[in-house]
């Protein structure tokens, strides 16, 4: 049983899972924040998509005969050819739009002279396998080559010198295209010498469109993502409700050299003449301010208490602000975020009534697992912590125009070397 | 006439798909167990706890007990096991 928005997905994952004939029913969406009145509605209602009654499809999946195509399943081969059919540019940059190979931006195309020149930014070869992406935990996996890698930052706008860490990214496992209804992006933070030596800027306009290779490398994960996972389709392989601006391109360096902190790499136990590349899944709400001025913990606080409590905060703070912290006892990263772990609070009873808490929480909580069996039994107005320490990230980065910061929602989930893919 | 220009295609290599024969169907309902299966998102449990009395109302001889895996999105071989030993069926839902 699915919610009928679901309905183009949940045909092609079954057809992919080898059974295109699964019986499935449909209610209308949504469930979430329905009565159970409404609910019940729903159940001795229309199925939208069949617009039969619900029941009667629910009755017909555990009870129809299954004839020879249901005995069988479907098998069947899958390819991608190396090269599609040449044309003219025109005609070539329509075709990658309409497939939805693009960002909908023009695309570079990706000749074969381009992507060889690519392949040269690397010592692996061309048909060195470099991993598996999906778009969502329950579709199938998807497997490419560096050259597959290198199609997509050709067509990124991306120069080879920039390789390693699009290879890299594209290593990690981690999709830029989630296809979550939340409409997760990615925010990738790029630390060690390599920075330097491809001119990524932290300096100025460090979130926005100044930096050659900030820009493109973040657009090549975007790209290859969606192309290497087997797509981000709305309504097929991409669900999310509003999208996310942050999935054209989110790729910042951390000014190491200019900030008072440990760089995030080495907090995670690389070495600073590492080059590494950690990658944040979130990008779902956006807090900002300045300071630290003298009424900072109320404005923190206030941000804190705003956030969506499932997806934890990773800060970016132009280099006056880190400073400005130093100077108020924060000598650490490690300071900072206890403090905000400490005072990142809500009441037991908001925590809980958010639908993503409840369907990813929840189980954990009732089975036992801290820290959430403990929230899990707090009294409603009960005022809990909501993040662990480990889950909060700070990196300094900016121009140092203005003491500002960023708060963006970021879980990490991945810190990758890039020296591997040189 | 426009000069042809030869590209790389983009995307990835997909896995074979093998097909996957369905579960044998039942020829009744009456005095089987289905197990309704709370897939665990928001709300769901309340929808399976109306689908539950549907069934008490509306078919009573089936025996319907609601069963949820321990983990989202985790494919949770206990659940599964207690099916196959004391179920007939199951239903599994919802979505958002």
């Amino acid at each position: 049983m699915h919610t009928h928005v679901f309905q183009r997905l949940c045909k092609a994952t079954a057809l992919s899972m080898g059974m295109p004939r699964l019986r499935q029913a449909y209610v209308p969406q949504p469930v979430v924040d329905r009565s159970a009145a409404d609910l019940r509605g729903y159940i001795e209602g229309q199925d939208p998509v069949s617009k039969q009654p619900f029941m009667q499809e629910v009755l017909n999946g555990l009870l129809s005969p299954l004839d020879e195509a249901d005995l069988q399943g479907l098998t069947f081969e899958r390819t991608t050819p190396r090269l599609v059919e040449p044309d003219s540019e025109d005609n070539l940059q329509r075709l990658f739009e309409e497939n939805h190979w693009t960002d909908m931006l023009p695309i570079v195309l990706p000749t074969e002279a381009r992507v060889e020149a690519m392949l040269k930014g690397t010592s692996h070869a061309a048909d060195t396998i470099v991993g598996r992406l999906r778009p969502t935990a329950f579709r199938e996996f998807w497997e490419f080559t560096v050259e597959k890698v290198a199609v997509n930052a050709v067509m990124a706008g991306a120069r080879p010198e920039y390789f390693p860490v699009i290879l890299a990214l594209a290593s990690s496992g981690i999709s830029a295209r989630s296809s979550s209804t939340n409409s997760f992006a990615t925010i990738t933070l790029v630390n060690g010498p390599i920075r330097n030596e491809i001119a990524m800027s932290s300096g100025i306009g460090v979130m926005g469109p100044y930096n050659h290779a900030n820009a493109t490398i973040g657009r090549a994960f975007g790209l290859l993502s969606q192309n290497l996972q087997g797509g981000s389709v709305p309504d097929d392989t991409y669900m999310g409700s509003l999208g996310n601006w942050y999935a054209y391109t989110a790729v910042l360096p951390e000014a190491e050299e200019r900030s008072p902190w440990q760089p995030l790499h080495v907090q995670k136990g690389f070495k600073p003449t590492d080059s590494v590349a950690s990658i944040f899944f979130g990008g779902w709400y956006t807090h900002a301010g300045y300071g630290p001025r003298a009424t900072w913990q109320e404005k923190m606080r206030r941000s804190l208490a705003a956030v969506e409590q499932y997806s934890p905060p990773l800060f970016v703070m132009d280099p006056i602000v880190a400073r400005g912290f130093v100077d108020l006892g924060f000598d650490t990263k490690e300071k900072l975020i206890a403090w905000c772990a400490d005072n990142a609070l809500m009441t037991a009873r908001e925590y809980w009534d958010n639908q993503w808490i409840q369907y990813l929480m929840r189980p954990r909580a009732v089975a036992g697992v801290e820290p959430y069996a403990s929230r899990f039994t707090a009294k409603p107005d009960e005022v809990i912590k909501i993040f662990e320490p480990s889950e909060i990230n700070i990196v300094v980065a900016g121009g140092e125009t203005q003491g500002a910061w960023k708060m963006i929602s970021g879980s990490l989930r991945a810190t990758v070397s890039i020296d591997a893919w040189r | 006439m426009s000069q042809q220009t030869t590209v790389h295609d983009p995307r990835g290599y997909p896995p074979k798909v093998v097909g996957k024969r369905l579960a044998p169907r039942l020829s009744t309902l009456d005095g089987k167990t289905i197990y309704l299966v709370d897939c665990l998102f928001d709300n769901t449990d309340v929808f399976m706890e109306q689908l539950r009395q549907w069934f008490v109302e509306r078919l009573p001889a089936v025996s319907v007990r609601t069963i949820r895996p321990k983990e989202t999105w985790s494919d949770d071989a206990e659940m599964r096991a207690a099916i196959a030993a004391d179920g007939d069926g199951a239903i599994l839902g919802v979505g958002l």
